[in-house]
């Protein structure tokens, strides 16, 4: 599809930890970067959709998070709660190239919107 | 009823109806995306999946969630998340388009389309009508002025919640089970509430006076206040409400109104289109109205004659319908007998059938003032026709199932008041009430299931777990009141697999292996990282889950001190920042005081740390120290820097690790005092801080028997006597309370140390990840340390050592790296600010 999609650069792979996390302030409130074993780089609110809990600061496994605070584990790709939990974080579309890596900032779903990570770059 | 193909038109009869022309689907369109109308779709894709087109209108700008579940919710039990039943996701995986926040305001049954509030036209060839009820609002003057809310919908909950987050008062208007959740939820709340009820009892429909009346007293117990017999006049009020003004001349304040007097079907919609209403939508058997291809579920219906305000004759309805929309031809639907249950979280009320007595009755009564239970059995003709429960209601679904069933009592009868299973040989144990229910008994009033459906889904499908009991059967999905049976289900049905599940217990899903196997295989098998026990011990896993990583980290630890490397991204948040996270993201800071000593410099860096981070709270804490609450991430390095200069280290307030050594004053100070029980104590803190454990670990040393600093309810405690030290073992305080075991007297510090370092090690080598040595003395017993600290001292010695030796890798302050040495920078910095 043809749209043109602001990319606002972060930083770079290196900056974030295997299995960890990193935390971008925008205007809109906080961003969690996350990357995992296989060096993929996924981006969520930094609201559990439990009680808030700040998602960054979780345990990430395969593409999933756990909540510091209540253990929700939450999908990537998606920002849905695994069952029997149910909810989900908002998600921001996120594009590495080399290293680099940048966010779609217009394009985050929120918490009460759904694209199920069709849009994940 | 007629005998016709449910979905047929009179006019087209059954086979040229309803097919599917050329390539496109049939379109049906659901109106109210409520309980009613969303079972039906899921019912109907179960049967028939992708037979239609579905689009579902609803009024509200949400997902479909479980409105029973609206009380809890107003109660903070639980959030709107944790009730959403179906959400957005779910519609898009089953091709579902969802119009929320878009009510449908007309129908044209000429054209078959229906016009929504945007304006949107959508043409069916079904329709489904959902629309549930509304609130009845008594039209007494001033009803509509601001602060008057039903409750019926998440907007009339989160306008009462923003009415009782300023406290004030709230007058509930009606004292049915709507009105009294909305009391009870108000009151945990913090509001001063009024219920005021026109009958002389409370929910006098459901109850009779007996247990009305004891219902009465138990909310007035919590602080709410009833009036019975009272009639509202009036509301008043300028901009918004200010007071109810009753018939009899009394004014209550009020800044809050929940007017709960009832229901009314919600038929407007129906009745503008000209299809046949009643009390309701009039819809036969299967459930279609006046217009073949119109049908209607849920409140909105009046079938046979009778409306339901319960979702058990709904999820009913559904499935009848799911069945008729699927082109099946099931039995129809023939109406529903109901049970009620209140939701007040400590108050068990049940009532099922008619238990107004009258002619050819007899009632059976029992009452337990001591235990405030109340129930009555209402019989004729040697059968159930009525059941009230105050108090005890867990043999409600049995009334409940011997009422519906019409079940012919015998002699059964004598003994029914006392529940099931009475007489016995195992009565009053709830298992075997369980075992003994019939596999017709209902298990879920909600859903209807009942136990044979259960267990034939645990044993057909192998389920072993509340969840997935819910997610195959629906039971205990709805409102929640039948859980412990299911549970107590779950647990007879799998007996001894059930039992012997904790002996095999897997760590987690990633493995079958135990916690004990694991840590075997890293010993035995020479593993020495973490791949390396994922590739040994085949996990199913790429890289393990929150659960398991976090202990095999500290497995891998204690086997190879000095030389395993700590995998930074498998400790808890607390672990990897050195502080404790809060609720709110923030964290606190403990420094570490000695002993629980403390000095005038120590003191006054920890104040000037407080004013130059602007910390929001100071406490002191059970562990007799300080702790610093709602310190900013960011600014953790530099808060540490500042208490490091005054010579303070981390307290491992956050560790699964040594947090503190409490003492008493001893023999310094204490006239009672045998020993230095202080000066032990910090040299206790000197020799384990910094270890790492499988669960914190906590000491102590009194001066004294008279055990000021509490060391019997410590993982190691020391009780200084006249002669020596007694070391007791295996307490903690926390949801169940363990005082220690006594281990054994010693006469020298020396001892106790050896002793305290000995008893370390074994804990640190045998108990398993986040098992506290509480539970792990219990599982092992007390003769098992025993042999290997008392009886056999050369084992200890080597205990001893072995603790010794990977306290020497253990001992740099995590603070002190953090703060001046750039260790883990990452972790308390922002990765970029945008925007
Ligand atoms: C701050 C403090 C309460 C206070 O204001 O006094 C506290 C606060 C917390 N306690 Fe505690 N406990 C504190 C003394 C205690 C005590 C008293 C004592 O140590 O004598 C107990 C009972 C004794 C015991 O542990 O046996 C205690 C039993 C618990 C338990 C239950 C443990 C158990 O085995 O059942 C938990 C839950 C857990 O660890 O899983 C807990 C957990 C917690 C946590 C960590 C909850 C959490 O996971 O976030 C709290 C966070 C502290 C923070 O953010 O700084 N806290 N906690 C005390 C800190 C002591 C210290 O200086 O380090
Ligand atoms: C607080 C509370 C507690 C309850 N507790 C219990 C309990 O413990 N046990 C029990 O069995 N039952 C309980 N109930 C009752 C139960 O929730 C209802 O019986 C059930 O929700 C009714 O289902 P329904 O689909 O008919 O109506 P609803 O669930 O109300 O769904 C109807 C939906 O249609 C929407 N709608 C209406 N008109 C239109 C339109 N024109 N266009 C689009 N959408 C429209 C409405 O907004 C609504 O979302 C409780 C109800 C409440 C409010
Ligand atoms: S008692 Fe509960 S609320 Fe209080 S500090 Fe401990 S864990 Fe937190
Ligand atoms: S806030 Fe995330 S699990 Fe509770």
């Amino acid at each position: 599809m043809d749209q043109i999609i602001a990319w606002t650069p972060v930083g770079t792979l290196d900056d974030i930890p295997v299995l960890g996390s990193r935390v971008v302030r925008t205007p809109n409130g906080k961003v969690a970067l996350f990357r995992t074993a296989e060096d993929e780089v996924f981006a969520l609110e930094d609201r559990c959709p439990h009680k808030n809990g700040p998602l960054s600061q979780g345990i990430v496994h395969g593409r999933r998070v756990t909540c510091p605070l209540h253990n929700w584990v939450i999908d990537l790709a998606t920002g849905e709660a695994v069952a029997p939990d149910e909810g989900r974080a908002g998600h921001i579309p996120v594009r590495v190239e080399g290293r680099a890596i940048a966010i779609a900032l217009d394009l985050a779903t929120h918490a009460s919107g759904g694209c199920k990570g069709a849009c994940h770059v | 009823m007629d005998m016709h193909h449910p979905l047929s038109t009179p006019s087209t009869g059954p086979d040229a109806d309803s097919r599917v022309t050329g390539d496109h689907k049939e379109r049906l369109i659901v109106v109210g995306n409520g309980m009613a109308g969303m079972r039906t779709v899921e019912e109907l894709l179960a049967k028939a999946p992708g037979r239609y087109d579905i689009t579902v209108f609803g009024a509200e700008p949400h997902p479909n969630y479980n409105r029973i579940m609206l009380s809890p919710v107003l109660a903070g039990e639980k959030t709107f998340d944790q009730i959403v039943l179906n959400s957005r996701a779910w519609y898009e995986e089953n091709g579902i388009t969802l119009l929320t926040g878009e009510a449908v305001e007309s129908i044209d049954r000429a054209a078959r389309t229906v016009t929504s509030m945007g304006g949107r036209v959508l043409g069916y060839d079904r329709l489904l009508l959902a629309t549930g009820s509304m609130p009845f609002i008594i039209p007494v003057p001033g009803s509509t002025l601001p602060g008057v809310v039903g409750f019926r919908d998440l907007a009339d909950v989160d306008a009462m919640l923003a009415a009782a987050a300023k406290g004030g008062r709230a007058v509930v208007i009606g004292g049915g089970l709507l009105g009294l959740e909305a009391a009870n939820g108000l009151r945990v709340k913090g509001m001063e509430v009024t219920v005021i009820h026109l009958m002389p009892t409370l929910m006098e429909r459901q109850l009779d006076p007996s247990a009305g009346t004891l219902l009465q007293r138990e909310l007035e117990r919590r602080g709410i206040e009833v009036l019975t017999g009272a009639d509202t006049a009036e509301i008043l009020g300028g901009t918004g409400v200010e007071a109810v003004r009753l018939k009899d001349g009394r004014e209550l304040p009020a800044d809050l109104v929940v007017m709960a007097v009832g229901i009314r079907p919600n038929m407007a919609l129906g009745k503008a289109a000209g299809l046949d209403c009643g009390r309701g939508i009039r819809v036969d058997d299967a459930m279609r109205t006046s217009d073949p291809a119109v049908f209607a579920v849920g409140e909105c219906v009046e079938h046979r004659g009778l409306t339901y305000g319960l979702v058990a004759p709904l999820f009913e309805m559904a499935k009848v319908l799911a069945d008729a929309l699927a082109g099946g031809e099931g039995a129809g639907y023939a109406g529903s007998v109901t049970s009620t249950k209140l939701k007040v979280t400590g108050v068990d009320v049940f009532s099922a059938g008619d238990f107004s007595g009258g002619e050819g009755t007899e009632d059976i009564v029992f009452r337990d003032a001591a235990r405030g239970v109340y129930k009555r059995l209402v019989l004729k003709d040697g059968r159930l026709l009525g059941a009230v429960l105050y108090g005890d209601t867990k043999d409600g679904g049995w009334y409940f199932s011997l009422l519906k069933d019409g079940t012919e009592l015998g002699a059964e009868r004598d003994t029914m008041i006392f529940g099931q299973g009475f007489g016995g040989a195992d009565a009053g144990n709830p298992k075997a009430a369980v075992a003994a229910l019939p596999d017709s008994a209902e298990i879920c009033g909600c859903n209807g299931v009942c136990k044979g459906t259960i267990v034939q889904a645990i044993t057909g499908k192998g389920l072993t777990s509340l969840d997935e009991v819910r997610a195959h059967t629906k039971a205990s999905a709805s409102c929640g009141t039948c859980t412990g049976t299911v549970e107590t289900l779950l647990a007879v049905t799998l007996g001894d697999a059930f039992k012997a599940a904790p002996t095999v217990k897997p760590m987690c899903k990633c493995t079958a292996h135990s916690h004990d196997a694991v840590r075997a295989a890293i010993v035995a098998q020479d593993l020495r990282t973490m791949p390396d026990v994922f590739q040994a011990l085949e996990w199913t896993t790429p890289n393990g889950c929150a659960s398991c990583r976090p202990a095999l980290n500290y497995y891998l630890l204690c086997a190879w001190p000095g030389e395993y490397v700590d995998d930074y991204q498998s400790r808890y948040i607390n672990e990897r920042a050195h502080a404790n996270i809060q609720k709110d993201g923030t964290y606190s800071v403990v420094p570490r005081m000695w002993g629980g000593l403390t000095s005038a410099s120590e003191l006054r860096a920890i104040a000037d740390v407080v004013d130059k981070f602007a910390i929001p709270t100071v406490k002191v804490t059970g562990g007799q120290r300080i702790d610093l609450f709602g310190v900013k991430k960011e600014d953790l390095p530099a808060v540490w820097a500042d208490l490091n200069a005054a010579g303070m280290v981390s307290g491992h307030a956050y560790a699964k690790g040594l947090r503190t050594v409490k003492t008493c004053v001893g023999s310094e100070w204490c006239r009672f005092g045998t020993q230095d029980s202080t000066g032990l104590g910090v040299k206790l803190e000197k020799l384990t801080w910094g270890t790492w454990t499988p669960h914190k670990v906590k000491l102590a040393v009194s001066g004294c028997p008279r055990n000021c600093a509490e060391a019997t309810i410590k993982d190691l405690g020391v009780v200084c006597v006249d002669s020596g030290y007694e070391l007791h073992v295996g307490g903690n305080g926390g949801l169940h309370v363990r005082a220690c075991d006594f281990l054994v007297k010693v006469a020298t510090e020396e001892e106790v140390f050896e002793y305290t370092g000995a008893f370390m090690q074994l804990y640190r080598e045998e108990a398993r990840y986040l098992e506290r040595t509480a539970p792990w003395v219990e599982r092992v017993g007390l003769d098992h340390i025993k042999a290997a600290l008392v009886d056999d001292p050369e084992g200890r010695r080597a205990l001893n050592a072995r603790f010794v030796f990977s306290q020497t890798f253990s001992q740099d302050d995590p603070w002190a790296e953090r703060a001046t040495k750039g260790v883990d920078r990452h972790e308390f910095s922002l990765l970029a600010e945008v925007g």
